[in-house]
């Protein structure tokens, strides 16, 4: 095969690294608001009819959406293997949690109205509620650990071990602002997507929630700033090669305070994502207010985008910074897969992601509209 | 036992994915069996066929849920407990999982919410086409993921790379065409198929016993008969293509499985039943059938399959090549750039870099394989024999069940057209008592297939022992536990929730003219 040399292995690395964004920000954007959703459920809606109206507002596009949490992950492991190995497998208990929270979510979807028990449905709406909030939380607090790198290192052969990450440690204070930010994000966005879906009583709590979540995000995601720039960030210090074969320990990397702002200082454009990111939180709160609904969605929408957008390119070309060894730090110049591999998977990705587009799209058209509580309370055995 | 963390991870990795597949053969082939009953009801129009579809549609719903819940903790787990296998095969193994994903599980899991939402919101055809888009996505996703097996059973198209110290792919078409992961992609869907057939045949046979719903009952329980015969049919014509591939790729897993500890002079004799023993590697009270296992195994009557103690003897001089290996790889990386890599570390390494991962072997006993004893050497070589009383037992009992779904399925198929579906109820008894068999032969399949190819993860190339991630026992006993206790309480409410959907039956259906109009397929009642 010599095809693959169309596209060098530098530009390959980058637009794999753009494509990690894409399927991160996809996965939030898109299951973001079922997270959201199940965060808001116990609150949105008191009564049985208005919780399965708040249920089948994501029933029928949760499963698809969380879909890019799998693609997501696979894509990590083929075309960032060490990523994919150094982070699982150093979260491990936070991965396990995260796990956890999302086997309660179809069964508790798909399971909650077949038994009409008062107990068993309230009991499956907190699994819900857990469901939610457990990976939005998680997601967040390892993004935080992330900007202050994660104590790992390699040795000769690429081995990876763990210096003394305990879960306590993961929940230190820059993180776990980091969790709140996520939950407070995803919140603001499943508000959104409720706004859309449900009338009446369901929309208009939804409505006093999410503007709250929206000042909330818009707060955090400030002092999160803030607060960065006490957090030792990460830079080559030896000569960057592009090109060369994915093994992190050939360079040399030091760390410091206000590293992470290097790159906006040095590419202004780069400042489009942090103001996207707050403006999407006021516009969020703009079209809440003018009750333009699609409006909402997008706005919020924009502002998940804006806010992991900010962060990504904050810590470029590193993805995977190590506290403990810093050389064994994993960025997008050494820890992708081989040159071939990502050509690969980017024909693959280029055929199927617009395929992926054009169907979900065509399917959240014949689903459009509100969730009729009618048609719930008439007993169709198909709804949940 | 003491348990290490190798064991603890296996362990870990056997429930998920035992558990994984008690869903997954389910959605497979009842998706497909849906999907034909509606297109039975969009081109008759017939009303009981959008029942049944309906019907098994809601039964499908419940299992499908646990698949997909239970498939991501099959996708995150390699990262999780097996660090260096992800470092070190990531290059190949990754791609196939990430296609999967887009291929296969977004169509599927996209269209499964219209599937459900979608009845009055699609015309006919619209929602058909949604239904067939579940069983093809479902279907894809079995071919990408053994795609990703089947390298590991037989590991083509990639080469190691000294300098980033992992495998990488070299051509990506022999991975996707890999004969072995071919042949199991159609062994794996077929055994779905016959689980889905039995299931249905066996639900439709308890209502034919109470007198209820027969004529949902009978009109199932044809299309599952019939399509449960052409898979089981088809599960064991192309099970036994997998032994023959495996007589070329893992011979130590076919000797294994057949408790063959010495070569045997061609055409070798299949052993039907006998005690394998593995610390005194002899076969006790064993019941030989001539000539068979020569045949399946070499489709010849000259070949021989080499016995256990020449494939150890074997393992033991590729260990040695494989330290041979592992020296010259220390001379290729201590030299930096490709330029002082000394010649004859180079010309070594391209002479045996192919056995690079038999001196892996070596590392449970010492750290630089390069100072093995000749008796480690020995043992490691012993090493690579798997548990034979396991693989024995697992691999009868899949056959001999694929051959009972044969006369089973023939039986009913037989019974249904001749219209005599409720005549024997002693049939539809068993029927009913059948309707686990399926899931243990599959079951059984996993673990022939998996713990046939111990102690590599990657056949040849990387030992399980290599693989683990670097975590602490009581960390992985603790997840254990978690996964463990989740599990069960959801396989109870899965179970109970699927009994209570069964007992409950169709929904009434509210259209007039159902009068059932005598079917081609199934006789009035």
């Amino acid at each position: 095969m010599i095809l693959h040399q169309l596209i060098d292995y530098e530009t390959l690395r980058l637009i794999w690294w753009l494509l990690l964004g894409v399927l991160l920000i996809g996965f939030a954007v898109m299951d973001g608001f079922d997270l959201g959703t199940q965060i808001l459920l116990p609150f949105v809606a008191s009564d049985d009819l208005d919780r399965r109206v708040v249920i089948n507002a994501v029933g029928p596009v949760w499963e698809g959406n969380q879909v890019w949490l799998i693609v997501g992950g696979g894509a990590i492991f083929a075309a960032w293997p060490p990523l994919y190995a150094v982070s699982f497998s150093g979260f491990y208990l936070a991965m396990f949690a995260v796990l956890a929270a999302l086997i309660l979510r179809p069964v508790g979807f798909k399971y909650r109205s077949k038994r009409d028990s008062q107990r068993w449905r309230s009991g499956w709406d907190w699994a819900l509620f857990v469901g939610g909030i457990v990976p939005a939380l998680i997601f967040g607090v390892a993004v935080g650990n992330v900007l202050q790198g994660v104590p790992f290192h390699l040795d000769q052969d690429l081995r990876i071990f763990y210096d003394g990450t305990t879960l306590v440690e993961l929940l230190n204070p820059f993180a776990l602002l980091c969790g709140a930010l996520s939950v407070a994000m995803l919140t603001m966005h499943g508000a959104s997507w409720l706004i859309l879906r449900t009338s009446r009583a369901v929309a208009w709590r939804a409505r006093r929630l999410g503007t709250f979540a929206a000042l909330a995000t818009f707060a955090l995601f400030a002092l999160g700033g803030v607060w960065v720039s006490d957090v030792d960030g990460f830079r080559f210090a030896s000569q960057i090669v592009t090109d060369a074969p994915s093994n992190p320990l050939t360079k040399v990397v030091e760390q410091g305070p206000g590293f992470w702002f290097a790159n906006y200082a040095a590419y202004p454009w780069m400042m489009a994502a942090p103001v996207l990111g707050f403006a999407g939180t006021l516009f969020m709160l703009l079209f809440c207010f003018l009750r333009r609904e699609v409006l909402t969605l997008l706005a919020s929408g924009l502002s998940v985008l804006g806010i992991i957008a900010t962060v990504g390119l904050a810590m470029f070309p590193f993805i995977l910074p190590s506290s403990v060894d810093p050389r064994s730090s994993l960025t997008v110049w050494d820890a992708s897969s081989s040159h071939l591999t990502l050509f690969v998977m980017l024909v693959a990705t280029g055929i199927l992601l617009p395929l992926i587009v054009l169907y979900t799209t065509w399917v959240y058209r014949v689903l459009w509209g509100k969730v009729d509580a009618k048609q719930i309370s008439s007993g169709d055995g198909h709804a949940y | 036992m003491d348990l290490n963390i190798v064991d603890l991870s296996r362990l870990q990795f056997a429930i998920t994915v035992l558990y994984h597949f008690l869903f997954v053969p389910l959605t497979i082939g009842l998706s497909v069996l849906i999907a034909s009953m509606e297109t039975v009801y969009v081109m008759t129009g017939r009303e009981i066929w959008r029942q049944m579809t309906k019907f098994w549609g809601v039964l499908f719903g419940i299992n499908f849920v646990l698949g997909a819940a239970t498939g991501i903790v099959m996708e995150f787990q390699f990262g999780m407990n097996w660090s260096y296998y992800s470092h070190y095969v990531g290059d190949i193994f990754g791609a196939p999982l990430a296609i999967e994903g887009l291929m296969a599980f977004f169509l599927e899991a996209t269209f499964v919410g219209l599937f459900f939402f979608g009845w009055d919101k699609l015309s006919k055809l619209g929602h058909l086409a949604a239904t067939w888009a579940v069983a093809l996505g479902s279907n894809f996703s079995a071919l990408w993921i053994l795609i990703a097996n089947g390298w590991m059973q037989n590991p083509v198209g990639a080469v190691f790379n000294p300098q980033t110290m992992r495998m990488e792919v070299e051509d990506f078409a022999a991975v996707v065409f890999n004969p072995v992961a071919q042949a199991k992609f159609v062994h794996t869907v077929s055994a779905g198929y016959v689980v889905a057939s039995i299931f249905v045949l066996g639900v439709s046979a308890w209502y034919l016993l109470k007198g209820r719903h027969t004529a949902l009952a009978k009109r199932s329980m044809t299309v599952a008969a019939s399509f449960g015969l052409a898979s089981s049919l088809s599960v064991v014509v192309l099970g036994d293509e997998s032994g023959y591939l495996s007589t070329e790729h893992q011979k130590m897993k076919l000797a294994a499985i057949e408790a063959m500890w010495h070569t045997e002079p061609a055409p070798a004799a299949f052993t039907l039943v006998g005690l394998p023993d593995n610390t005194e590697r002899k076969t006790h009270y064993a019941v030989h059938i001539p000539w068979v296992m020569g045949v399946i195994g070499t489709r010849s009557l000259t070949s021989e399959i080499p016995g256990i103690h020449d494939l150890v003897d074997l393992a033991e001089t590729r260990i040695r090549q494989g330290i041979v290996a592992f020296d010259a790889l220390q001379a290729i990386r201590k030299a930096g750039s490709s330029e002082a890599i000394p010649s004859d570390a180079a010309a070594a390494f391209e002479d045996t870099g192919h056995y690079l991962g038999y001196a892996l072997l070596l590392r449970p006993y010492l750290d630089d394989p390069r100072e093995a004893s000749d008796a480690q050497i020995r043992q490691a070589a012993w090493d690579t024999v798997p548990h034979v009383p396991t693989l024995f037992w697992a691999f009868r009992t899949m056959v001999g069940l694929g051959f009972f779904f044969i006369v089973l399925t023939a039986t009913f198929v037989y019974l249904s057209a001749r219209h005599r579906l409720d005549r024997h109820r002693w049939l539809l008894k068993v029927a009913v008592g059948a309707i686990p068999l399926p899931w243990i032969a599959a079951e059984c399949g996993w673990i022939v297939a998996e713990v046939g190819r111990q102690p590599w993860v990657i056949e040849g190339v990387l030992p399980t022992a290599a693989a683990v991630s670097d975590l602490g026992a009581a960390t992985v006993l603790s997840t254990i536990a978690g996964f463990t206790v989740i599990y069960t309480i959801l396989f109870i409410i899965e179970t109970k929730l699927m009994l209570a959907a069964i007992r409950k039956g169709p929904e009434k259906d509210n259209s007039p003219n159902q009068k059932l109009v005598p079917d081609a397929l199934a006789p009035a009642e």
